[in-house]
C-alpha cells in the first residue's frame, strides 16, 4: 500500500503542477497515469509543437514544458504509478480514501485530485468480431515487453508510425512478422516506410497491403486471423499474436462510475476551490467544467493553486494555513 | 450559403445551410451544429477525432495534406473516402456534399 496526502489521478501538465502547489503547503503527492510517461496530451499528442500562451514563456515546446514541470516539482519528491489506470476509489471510515489501479496498486490518501484531462488515453480498436474476447489471449494493443514475441508468429495491423516502427523492431525478434495495412502507401516517416518495403522484398516480413483483418479465431487462445483483400478474397493466417496499432484516443473511463456529478463527460466543480460533489475529491484541468471554463493549461495551473489551499484542511485539519509567497521562504524540499 | 448533408452515427440525416465565406472548416460547422465531435487537437490534423466519410462530392474537395493522410493511416475505420473534417475548408465547391460522421461521439455520459 502506498501512503500519501494527495493522490493525483492524471499526470498531465495540470496534475504535475498540482504537486508544486501542494508541496508548498507541505502535502505529499502520488500521481497515477494510464500512459507510460507523464505529460498527458502534451507528450502524447503534440510533444514538438510550440505553445505560446504560458505566462513568462513566449514560446515553449510542449515536451519542454513537461520537462520543466518535472524539474520544478522534483524538490517535493512526488511518486508515480505509470501505465496504470485508476479503476476505483473507496472511502474509509476516517474519511480517507483507497485508490485502486488496474495493476491492483493501492494508494491510501486523504485527498483525491482528479486531473484526468480528456480521460484515459486508450488504444483505438478496429471493428473486428471477437477482438475483445481475445484480449490478453493473443490480442494486445501495446508492445510492453518485446521478449514476449520471441520466436512467435505475429500479425500487426495499422499504417502509422508505431505500426511501422514495431514491424521493423519485431522482425528481428519474432519467428514471423506480418503487417496488414488498409492502403498501399505509408505516409508516416518515409525512412521507416522504406525499411518496411525493404524487409518485405528480402522476405524478412510479410507485407499484406490493401487488406483488412475481418475476423479472428482461436480456442481459448488466438490461433488465426482472417484477412480480406480489396477484391474481397479472404485468407487465413495462423498466428500467435495480433497487435492492432491504431493510436490512442482519450476515453472518460472509470471516472464515470465514482458517483461524481458529470456533465457531458466532465466533472462539475465549485469554482471556489474546484471541489466536486464528494468531500475530499477535487477536479482540475480539462476534466472539470463550470460556467466560463476554458480548456487551457494556464487555467488548470490556477485551479491547482486554489485546490491545494482548500485540500490543506483535509490533510492538516488542526492547522491554520497562512498564505506565503515563494519569494518569502523559497521552495523547501522534502 | 451552401447546403451540405450530414449523417450521424445512427444514420440520421440533416441538411445544413452553411456560410462559405467565413473561413470556417467542416469540423467547426459540425461543432456549431451540436454534433459531438471531440476535435481534441483543435483542428491540427493531430487527433483524428473529427473523422468523416464523404458519401457524395469527394471529387470537389481539395487534396489531402500529408499530415491528414498520415493521421488517417492511423485510424482503424478509415476508408478511401475518409477525411478529417477540420482539414476541409468550407467553400462553394462543397455545395451538395454528403458527410457521414465516423469519429466516436464520446460525450455519452
Ligand atoms: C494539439 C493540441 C494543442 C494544444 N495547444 C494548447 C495551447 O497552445 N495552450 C494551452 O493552454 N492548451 C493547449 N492545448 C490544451 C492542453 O493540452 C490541455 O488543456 C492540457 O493538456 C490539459 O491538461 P490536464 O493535465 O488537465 O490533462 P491531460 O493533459 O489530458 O492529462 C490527463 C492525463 O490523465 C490520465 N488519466 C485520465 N483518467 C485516468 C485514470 N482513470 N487513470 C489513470 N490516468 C488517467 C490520462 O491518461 C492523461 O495522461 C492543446 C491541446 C492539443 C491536443
Ligand atoms: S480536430 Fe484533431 S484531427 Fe481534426
Amino acid at each position: 500500500m502506498i501512503t500519501t496526502d494527495i493522490c493525483i489521478i492524471g499526470a498531465g501538465p495540470v496534475g504535475l503542477f498540482a504537486v508544486f502547489e501542494a508541496g508548498l503547503l507541505k502535502m505529499r503527492c502520488h500521481l497515477v497515469d494510464a500512459l507510460p510517461q507523464v505529460g498527458g496530451q502534451l507528450s502524447e499528442i503534440y510533444p514538438y509543437k510550440p505553445i505560446y500562451d504560458i505566462p513568462g514563456a513566449p514560446e515553449i515546446k510542449a515536451q519542454e514544458l513537461v520537462d520543466n514541470l518535472k524539474k520544478q516539482i522534483a524538490p517535493f519528491s512526488p511518486t508515480f504509478s505509470l501505465g496504470e489506470r485508476v479503476e476505483s476509489i473507496e472511502r474509509q471510515e476516517d474519511k480517507s480514501f483507497i485508490v485502486t489501479t488496474s495493476d491492483d496498486t493501492k494508494i491510501h490518501c486523504k485527498v483525491i485530485t482528479i486531473a484526468g484531462g480528456l480521460g484515459c488515453f486508450e488504444p483505438r480498436k478496429p471493428a473486428i468480431e471477437q477482438l475483445e474476447a481475445f484480449e490478453g489471449k493473443g490480442v494486445t494493443y501495446m508492445v510492453k515487453d518485446p521478449e514476449l514475441f520471441r520466436d512467435k508468429d505475429i500479425v500487426l495491423a495499422g499504417g502509422g508510425d508505431s505500426a511501422l516502427d514495431w514491424t521493423i523492431f519485431l522482425s528481428n525478434v519474432a519467428k514471423s512478422v506480418t503487417l496488414v495495412h488498409r492502403s498501399d502507401t505509408f505516409r508516416g516517416a518515409p525512412d521507416s516506410a522504406e525499411k518496411v518495403f525493404h524487409l518485405a522484398e528480402t522476405g524478412k516480413i510479410n507485407l499484406v497491403l490493401k487488406s483488412n483483418i475481418v475476423k479472428i479465431n482461436g480456442n481459448g487462445k488466438l490461433n488465426e486471423v482472417l484477412i480480406e483483400a480489396s477484391d474481397k478474397t479472404v485468407t487465413a493466417r495462423p498466428t500467435d499474436y495480433l497487435i492492432p496499432l491504431f493510436g490512442l484516443s482519450p476515453k472518460l473511463g472509470p471516472i464515470a462510475d465514482w458517483g461524481l456529478q458529470i456533465d457531458k463527460s466532465q466533472i462539475s466543480v465549485n469554482t471556489v476551490d474546484y471541489s466536486t460533489n464528494i468531500e475530499g475529491i477535487y477536479a482540475i484541468g480539462d476534466i472539470n467544467t463550470y460556467p466560463g471554463k476554458l480548456k487551457l493549461i494556464l487555467c488548470g495551473f490556477h485551479e491547482s493553486a486554489l485546490m491545494a489551499h482548500s485540500a490543506f484542511k483535509h490533510v492538516y485539519p488542526n492547522q491554520r494555513l497562512s498564505f506565503k509567497y515563494t519569494t518569502v521562504n523559497g521552495v523547501n524540499a522534502f | 450559403m451552401i447546403n451540405i448533408t450530414v449523417l450521424n452515427k445512427a444514420g440520421e440525416e440533416r441538411l445544413l445551410e452553411v456560410p462559405e465565406d467565413m473561413g470556417l472548416n467542416l469540423m467547426e460547422i459540425l461543432k456549431a451544429n451540436e454534433y459531438n465531435v471531440l476535435a481534441t487537437c483543435g483542428g491540427m490534423a493531430m487527433c483524428g477525432t473529427c473523422h468523416v466519410q464523404v458519401l457524395e462530392g469527394m471529387d470537389n474537395l481539395g487534396a489531402h495534406s500529408d499530415a491528414e493522410l498520415d493521421m488517417l493511416d492511423t485510424l482503424p475505420d478509415a476508408e478511401s473516402n475518409s477525411r478529417l473534417s477540420c482539414q476541409l475548408q468550407i467553400n462553394e465547391n462543397m455545395d451538395g456534399a454528403v458527410f457521414k460522421l465516423m469519429a466516436e461521439e464520446d460525450i455519452a455520459v
